[in-house]
Protein backbone atom coordinates (compact mmCIF):
# COMPACT_ATOMS: atom_id res chain seq x y z
CA UNK A 1 0.00 0.00 0.00
CA UNK A 2 2.62 2.48 1.12
CA UNK A 3 5.09 1.57 -1.63
CA UNK A 4 2.41 2.09 -4.31
CA UNK A 5 1.47 5.46 -2.83
CA UNK A 6 5.13 6.54 -2.76
CA UNK A 7 5.52 5.36 -6.36
CA UNK A 8 2.50 7.37 -7.60
CA UNK A 9 3.59 10.38 -5.56
CA UNK A 10 7.11 10.24 -7.02
CA UNK A 11 5.62 10.25 -10.52
CA UNK A 12 3.37 13.24 -9.72
CA UNK A 13 6.21 15.26 -8.18
CA UNK A 14 8.50 14.46 -11.11
CA UNK A 15 5.77 15.75 -13.45
CA UNK A 16 5.62 18.90 -11.31
CA UNK A 17 9.41 19.31 -11.68
CA UNK A 18 9.05 18.98 -15.47
CA UNK A 19 6.25 21.59 -15.54
CA UNK A 20 8.22 24.16 -13.54
CA UNK A 21 11.30 23.43 -15.66
CA UNK A 22 9.25 24.30 -18.74
CA UNK A 23 8.31 27.63 -17.15
CA UNK A 24 11.97 28.19 -16.24
CA UNK A 25 13.06 27.69 -19.84
CA UNK A 26 10.41 29.77 -21.64
CA UNK A 27 9.09 32.12 -18.94
CA UNK A 28 8.76 35.46 -20.73
CA UNK A 29 10.16 37.65 -17.93
CA UNK A 30 12.79 37.52 -15.21
CA UNK A 31 10.35 37.26 -12.21
CA UNK A 32 8.70 34.30 -13.98
CA UNK A 33 12.01 32.49 -14.11
CA UNK A 34 12.79 33.23 -10.46
CA UNK A 35 9.32 31.99 -9.48
CA UNK A 36 9.93 28.79 -11.47
CA UNK A 37 13.28 28.33 -9.71
CA UNK A 38 11.61 28.84 -6.31
CA UNK A 39 8.99 26.21 -7.21
CA UNK A 40 11.79 23.86 -8.32
CA UNK A 41 13.41 24.17 -4.89
CA UNK A 42 10.15 23.30 -3.14
CA UNK A 43 9.54 20.39 -5.53
CA UNK A 44 13.03 19.11 -4.79
CA UNK A 45 12.25 19.18 -1.05
CA UNK A 46 9.14 17.09 -1.78
CA UNK A 47 11.18 14.64 -3.89
CA UNK A 48 13.80 14.26 -1.16
CA UNK A 49 11.19 13.62 1.55
CA UNK A 50 9.56 10.99 -0.67
CA UNK A 51 12.94 9.38 -1.36
CA UNK A 52 13.61 9.29 2.39
CA UNK A 53 10.33 7.42 2.99
CA UNK A 54 11.01 5.10 0.03
CA UNK A 55 14.47 4.13 1.28
CA UNK A 56 13.46 4.30 5.01
CA UNK A 57 16.42 6.57 5.71
CA UNK A 58 16.25 9.75 7.79
CA UNK A 59 19.47 11.02 6.21
CA UNK A 60 17.73 12.90 3.41
CA UNK A 61 16.04 15.24 5.87
CA UNK A 62 19.19 17.32 6.40
CA UNK A 63 19.59 17.73 2.63
CA UNK A 64 15.98 18.95 2.38
CA UNK A 65 16.54 21.46 5.20
CA UNK A 66 19.67 22.88 3.59
CA UNK A 67 17.94 23.16 0.20
CA UNK A 68 15.06 25.02 1.89
CA UNK A 69 17.46 27.53 3.49
CA UNK A 70 19.62 28.02 0.38
CA UNK A 71 16.61 28.27 -1.92
CA UNK A 72 15.07 31.06 0.13
CA UNK A 73 18.34 33.00 0.25
CA UNK A 74 18.80 32.58 -3.51
CA UNK A 75 15.26 33.79 -4.30
CA UNK A 76 15.62 36.82 -2.04
CA UNK A 77 19.01 37.73 -3.55
CA UNK A 78 17.69 37.46 -7.11
CA UNK A 79 14.61 39.61 -6.26
CA UNK A 80 16.81 42.17 -4.56
CA UNK A 81 18.95 42.33 -7.69
CA UNK A 82 15.87 42.99 -9.82
CA UNK A 83 14.58 45.65 -7.43
CA UNK A 84 17.81 47.56 -6.86
CA UNK A 85 20.23 46.47 -9.58
CA UNK A 86 22.66 45.48 -6.85
CA UNK A 87 22.80 42.93 -4.05
CA UNK A 88 25.25 44.38 -1.55
CA UNK A 89 24.66 48.06 -0.96
CA UNK B 1 -4.34 1.71 9.81
CA UNK B 2 -1.44 4.11 10.18
CA UNK B 3 -0.08 2.93 6.85
CA UNK B 4 -3.33 3.88 5.07
CA UNK B 5 -3.32 7.31 6.72
CA UNK B 6 0.33 7.91 5.74
CA UNK B 7 -0.40 6.80 2.17
CA UNK B 8 -3.37 9.18 1.95
CA UNK B 9 -1.26 12.07 3.26
CA UNK B 10 1.50 11.29 0.74
CA UNK B 11 -0.98 11.20 -2.16
CA UNK B 12 -2.67 14.48 -1.09
CA UNK B 13 0.71 16.16 -0.76
CA UNK B 14 1.89 14.98 -4.18
CA UNK B 15 -1.39 16.04 -5.84
CA UNK B 16 -1.18 19.53 -4.31
CA UNK B 17 2.48 19.89 -5.34
CA UNK B 18 1.51 18.89 -8.88
CA UNK B 19 -1.42 21.36 -8.96
CA UNK B 20 0.88 24.17 -7.81
CA UNK B 21 3.26 23.56 -10.71
CA UNK B 22 0.32 23.12 -13.08
CA UNK B 23 -0.85 26.61 -12.12
CA UNK B 24 2.60 27.89 -12.99
CA UNK B 25 2.12 26.65 -16.56
CA UNK B 26 -1.64 27.15 -17.08
CA UNK B 27 -2.35 30.66 -15.83
CA UNK B 28 -1.99 33.66 -18.09
CA UNK B 29 -0.04 36.43 -16.34
CA UNK B 30 2.67 36.60 -13.69
CA UNK B 31 0.49 37.98 -10.91
CA UNK B 32 -1.94 35.06 -11.10
CA UNK B 33 0.84 32.51 -11.61
CA UNK B 34 2.40 33.40 -8.25
CA UNK B 35 -0.68 32.04 -6.42
CA UNK B 36 -0.06 28.43 -7.47
CA UNK B 37 3.42 27.85 -6.01
CA UNK B 38 2.92 29.93 -2.87
CA UNK B 39 -0.23 28.19 -1.68
CA UNK B 40 -0.77 24.77 -3.22
CA UNK B 41 2.89 23.83 -2.95
CA UNK B 42 3.14 24.92 0.68
CA UNK B 43 0.28 22.65 1.75
CA UNK B 44 1.61 19.88 -0.51
CA UNK B 45 5.06 19.84 1.06
CA UNK B 46 3.47 20.37 4.50
CA UNK B 47 1.38 17.20 4.28
CA UNK B 48 4.32 15.23 2.80
CA UNK B 49 6.39 16.25 5.82
CA UNK B 50 3.62 15.27 8.26
CA UNK B 51 3.47 11.87 6.52
CA UNK B 52 7.25 11.51 6.86
CA UNK B 53 7.00 12.46 10.55
CA UNK B 54 4.36 9.77 11.24
CA UNK B 55 6.26 7.18 9.20
CA UNK B 56 9.60 7.65 10.95
CA UNK B 57 7.93 7.87 14.38
CA UNK B 58 6.33 4.45 13.81
CA UNK B 59 9.51 3.01 12.27
CA UNK B 60 11.97 3.95 15.01
CA UNK B 61 9.49 4.04 17.91
CA UNK B 62 10.81 7.39 19.09
CA UNK B 63 8.94 10.58 18.28
CA UNK B 64 10.61 12.16 15.25
CA UNK B 65 9.73 15.84 15.21
CA UNK B 66 12.46 17.49 13.19
CA UNK B 67 10.31 17.61 10.03
CA UNK B 68 8.32 20.33 11.81
CA UNK B 69 11.36 22.55 11.29
CA UNK B 70 11.19 22.37 7.47
CA UNK B 71 7.41 22.94 7.53
CA UNK B 72 7.78 25.94 9.82
CA UNK B 73 10.60 27.35 7.70
CA UNK B 74 8.57 26.98 4.48
CA UNK B 75 5.49 28.57 6.05
CA UNK B 76 7.56 31.58 7.11
CA UNK B 77 9.65 32.00 3.95
CA UNK B 78 7.12 31.26 1.18
CA UNK B 79 5.09 34.48 1.79
CA UNK B 80 8.26 36.56 2.05
CA UNK B 81 9.62 35.39 -1.30
CA UNK B 82 6.17 35.78 -2.89
CA UNK B 83 5.96 39.37 -1.61
CA UNK B 84 9.43 40.18 -2.94
CA UNK B 85 8.68 38.60 -6.33
CA UNK B 86 5.45 40.58 -6.71
CA UNK B 87 7.28 43.73 -5.70
CA UNK B 88 9.99 43.08 -8.30
CA UNK B 89 7.33 42.42 -10.96
CA UNK B 90 5.53 45.69 -10.09
CA UNK B 91 8.88 47.50 -10.22
CA UNK B 92 9.59 46.12 -13.71
CA UNK B 93 6.00 46.92 -14.76
CA UNK B 94 4.99 43.48 -16.02
CA UNK B 95 1.77 43.07 -18.03
CA UNK B 96 -1.21 42.27 -15.82
CA UNK B 97 -4.73 40.99 -16.49
CA UNK B 98 -5.98 43.10 -13.61
CA UNK B 99 -5.89 46.88 -13.70
CA UNK B 100 -2.65 48.16 -12.14
CA UNK B 101 -3.24 50.67 -9.35
CA UNK B 102 -2.85 54.28 -10.46
CA UNK B 103 -0.19 55.53 -8.10
CA UNK B 104 2.35 52.89 -9.14
CA UNK B 105 1.96 53.73 -12.83
CA UNK B 106 2.40 57.43 -12.04
CA UNK B 107 5.60 56.97 -10.01
CA UNK B 108 7.12 54.94 -12.84
CA UNK B 109 6.47 57.70 -15.39
CA UNK B 110 7.92 60.17 -12.94
CA UNK B 111 11.09 58.07 -12.61
CA UNK B 112 11.46 57.95 -16.38
CA UNK B 113 11.16 61.74 -16.59
CA UNK B 114 13.84 62.17 -13.93
CA UNK B 115 16.20 59.89 -15.84
CA UNK C 1 18.62 41.75 33.79
CA UNK C 2 17.75 43.42 30.49
CA UNK C 3 21.40 43.59 29.40
CA UNK C 4 22.13 40.01 30.34
CA UNK C 5 18.99 38.50 28.83
CA UNK C 6 17.71 40.92 26.18
CA UNK C 7 15.08 38.68 24.56
CA UNK C 8 13.80 35.86 26.80
CA UNK C 9 11.19 34.74 24.24
CA UNK C 10 13.84 34.47 21.52
CA UNK C 11 16.03 32.43 23.85
CA UNK C 12 13.24 29.90 24.39
CA UNK C 13 12.40 29.76 20.66
CA UNK C 14 16.05 29.22 19.68
CA UNK C 15 16.43 26.46 22.30
CA UNK C 16 13.30 24.78 20.90
CA UNK C 17 14.64 25.01 17.34
CA UNK C 18 17.94 23.47 18.47
CA UNK C 19 16.12 20.56 20.13
CA UNK C 20 14.08 19.99 16.95
CA UNK C 21 17.26 20.10 14.85
CA UNK C 22 19.13 17.46 16.86
CA UNK C 23 15.85 15.52 17.29
CA UNK C 24 16.42 14.46 20.93
CA UNK C 25 15.53 15.75 24.39
CA UNK C 26 18.68 14.63 26.17
CA UNK C 27 19.62 16.85 29.14
CA UNK C 28 22.93 17.83 27.54
CA UNK C 29 21.18 18.99 24.39
CA UNK C 30 18.72 21.10 26.45
CA UNK C 31 21.63 22.84 28.21
CA UNK C 32 23.44 23.39 24.89
CA UNK C 33 20.23 24.73 23.31
CA UNK C 34 19.66 27.19 26.17
CA UNK C 35 23.32 28.28 25.95
CA UNK C 36 22.99 28.93 22.20
CA UNK C 37 19.65 30.68 22.76
CA UNK C 38 21.32 32.93 25.33
CA UNK C 39 24.46 33.72 23.30
CA UNK C 40 23.00 34.31 19.83
CA UNK C 41 20.65 37.18 20.86
CA UNK C 42 23.47 38.68 22.94
CA UNK C 43 25.85 38.72 19.96
CA UNK C 44 23.24 40.04 17.55
CA UNK C 45 21.62 42.71 19.75
CA UNK C 46 21.91 45.41 17.10
CA UNK C 47 19.63 43.47 14.73
CA UNK C 48 16.80 43.50 17.29
CA UNK C 49 16.25 47.17 18.03
CA UNK C 50 12.75 47.04 19.50
CA UNK C 51 11.35 44.77 22.14
CA UNK C 52 8.49 42.55 21.04
CA UNK C 53 5.55 42.56 23.39
CA UNK C 54 2.65 40.19 23.17
CA UNK C 55 -0.31 41.51 25.13
CA UNK C 56 -2.62 38.53 24.78
CA UNK C 57 -0.72 35.22 24.39
CA UNK C 58 -3.84 33.04 24.45
CA UNK C 59 -5.37 35.13 21.65
CA UNK C 60 -2.20 34.41 19.66
CA UNK C 61 -2.65 30.65 20.07
CA UNK C 62 -6.29 30.86 18.98
CA UNK C 63 -5.30 33.07 16.04
CA UNK C 64 -2.66 30.53 14.88
CA UNK C 65 -5.31 27.79 15.01
CA UNK C 66 -7.73 29.87 12.91
CA UNK C 67 -4.92 30.56 10.39
CA UNK C 68 -4.05 26.86 10.05
CA UNK C 69 -7.68 26.01 9.25
CA UNK C 70 -7.85 28.92 6.79
CA UNK C 71 -4.64 27.78 5.04
CA UNK C 72 -6.14 24.36 4.31
CA UNK C 73 -9.39 25.95 3.08
CA UNK C 74 -7.55 28.46 0.89
CA UNK C 75 -5.46 25.70 -0.65
CA UNK C 76 -8.56 23.83 -1.77
CA UNK C 77 -10.01 27.08 -3.20
CA UNK C 78 -6.82 27.88 -5.13
CA UNK C 79 -6.51 24.30 -6.42
CA UNK C 80 -10.10 24.47 -7.70
CA UNK C 81 -9.43 27.81 -9.41
CA UNK C 82 -6.26 26.50 -11.09
CA UNK C 83 -8.01 23.39 -12.37
CA UNK C 84 -10.98 25.45 -13.64
CA UNK C 85 -11.09 27.56 -16.77
CA UNK C 86 -8.27 30.18 -16.58
CA UNK C 87 -10.20 32.60 -18.82
CA UNK C 88 -13.00 32.93 -16.27
CA UNK C 89 -10.74 34.24 -13.46
CA UNK C 90 -11.25 37.81 -12.32
CA UNK C 91 -7.91 38.90 -10.80
CA UNK C 92 -7.75 42.33 -9.18
CA UNK C 93 -5.46 44.62 -7.23
CA UNK C 94 -7.07 45.72 -3.98
CA UNK C 95 -5.74 48.39 -1.64
CA UNK C 96 -6.30 47.61 2.05
CA UNK C 97 -6.11 50.56 4.47
CA UNK C 98 -4.14 49.64 7.59
CA UNK C 99 -4.76 50.52 11.22
CA UNK C 100 -1.71 48.58 12.46
CA UNK C 101 1.37 50.59 13.35
CA UNK C 102 4.20 48.32 14.50
CA UNK C 103 6.54 46.63 11.98
CA UNK C 104 6.04 43.14 13.37
CA UNK C 105 2.26 43.34 13.21
CA UNK C 106 2.31 44.62 9.60
CA UNK C 107 4.70 41.90 8.42
CA UNK C 108 2.62 39.31 10.27
CA UNK C 109 -0.51 40.57 8.50
CA UNK C 110 1.24 40.53 5.08
CA UNK C 111 2.40 36.93 5.60
CA UNK C 112 -1.05 35.80 6.76
CA UNK C 113 -2.69 37.48 3.75
CA UNK C 114 -0.29 35.69 1.39
CA UNK C 115 -0.86 32.31 3.02
CA UNK C 116 -4.64 32.43 3.29
CA UNK C 117 -7.54 33.49 1.12
CA UNK C 118 -6.44 33.45 -2.56
CA UNK C 119 -4.51 36.71 -2.16
CA UNK C 120 -0.86 37.80 -2.27
CA UNK C 121 0.43 40.93 -0.57
CA UNK C 122 2.26 42.97 -3.19
CA UNK C 123 3.36 46.37 -1.95
CA UNK C 124 3.33 48.49 1.20
CA UNK C 125 2.94 52.19 0.52
CA UNK C 126 5.69 54.51 1.76
CA UNK C 127 3.57 56.07 4.53
CA UNK C 128 2.66 52.52 5.78
CA UNK C 129 -1.05 53.21 5.51
CA UNK C 130 -2.05 51.02 2.57
CA UNK C 131 -1.19 47.45 1.72
CA UNK C 132 -1.63 46.55 -1.94
CA UNK C 133 -3.04 43.04 -2.34
CA UNK C 134 -3.44 40.94 -5.48
CA UNK C 135 -6.40 38.57 -5.47
CA UNK C 136 -6.66 35.58 -7.80
CA UNK C 137 -10.41 35.64 -8.17
CA UNK C 138 -12.60 38.28 -6.57
CA UNK C 139 -16.13 39.36 -7.39
CA UNK C 140 -16.71 41.86 -4.59
CA UNK C 141 -13.63 43.84 -3.56
CA UNK C 142 -15.28 45.59 -0.60
CA UNK C 143 -16.24 42.27 0.91
CA UNK C 144 -12.63 41.06 0.59
CA UNK C 145 -11.28 44.15 2.34
CA UNK C 146 -13.84 43.77 5.13
CA UNK C 147 -12.97 40.07 5.57
CA UNK C 148 -9.24 40.82 5.82
CA UNK C 149 -9.84 43.66 8.29
CA UNK C 150 -12.24 41.83 10.59
CA UNK C 151 -10.74 38.33 10.41
CA UNK C 152 -7.01 39.07 10.55
CA UNK C 153 -6.24 42.71 11.29
CA UNK C 154 -8.40 43.21 14.39
CA UNK C 155 -7.00 40.16 16.27
CA UNK C 156 -3.44 41.19 15.34
CA UNK C 157 -4.08 44.67 16.70
CA UNK C 158 -5.31 43.22 19.96
CA UNK C 159 -2.34 40.84 20.22
CA UNK C 160 0.57 43.12 19.34
CA UNK C 161 -0.65 46.64 20.13
CA UNK C 162 -2.26 48.03 23.21
CA UNK C 163 -5.64 49.51 22.40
Amino acid sequence: MLSYAVFVALMLVTAAVALSFWRLLCGPSMPDRILALDTLYINTIALLVLLGIHLSSALYFEVALIIAVMGFVGTVAACKYLLRGDIIE
Amino acid sequence: MLEIFVSLLILTGAIFTFIGSLGLVRLKDFYTRIHGPTKATTLGVGSLLIASMLYFSSLEEIVSLHEVLVTLFLFITAPVSAHLLTKAALHLGLQSLAKLPGYLVNTRHHEKKVK
Amino acid sequence: MYRLLPHPMLTLILAGIWLLLVNSIHIGQIVLGLLLGWMIPLLTTQFWPERVRIYKPFYLLRFVGIILIDIVQANFTVARLILGNPDRLQPAFVSVPLILKSDLAISFLANVITLTPGTVSAHLSHDRCHLLVHALHVSNTEELVNTIKSRYETPLKEIFEQC
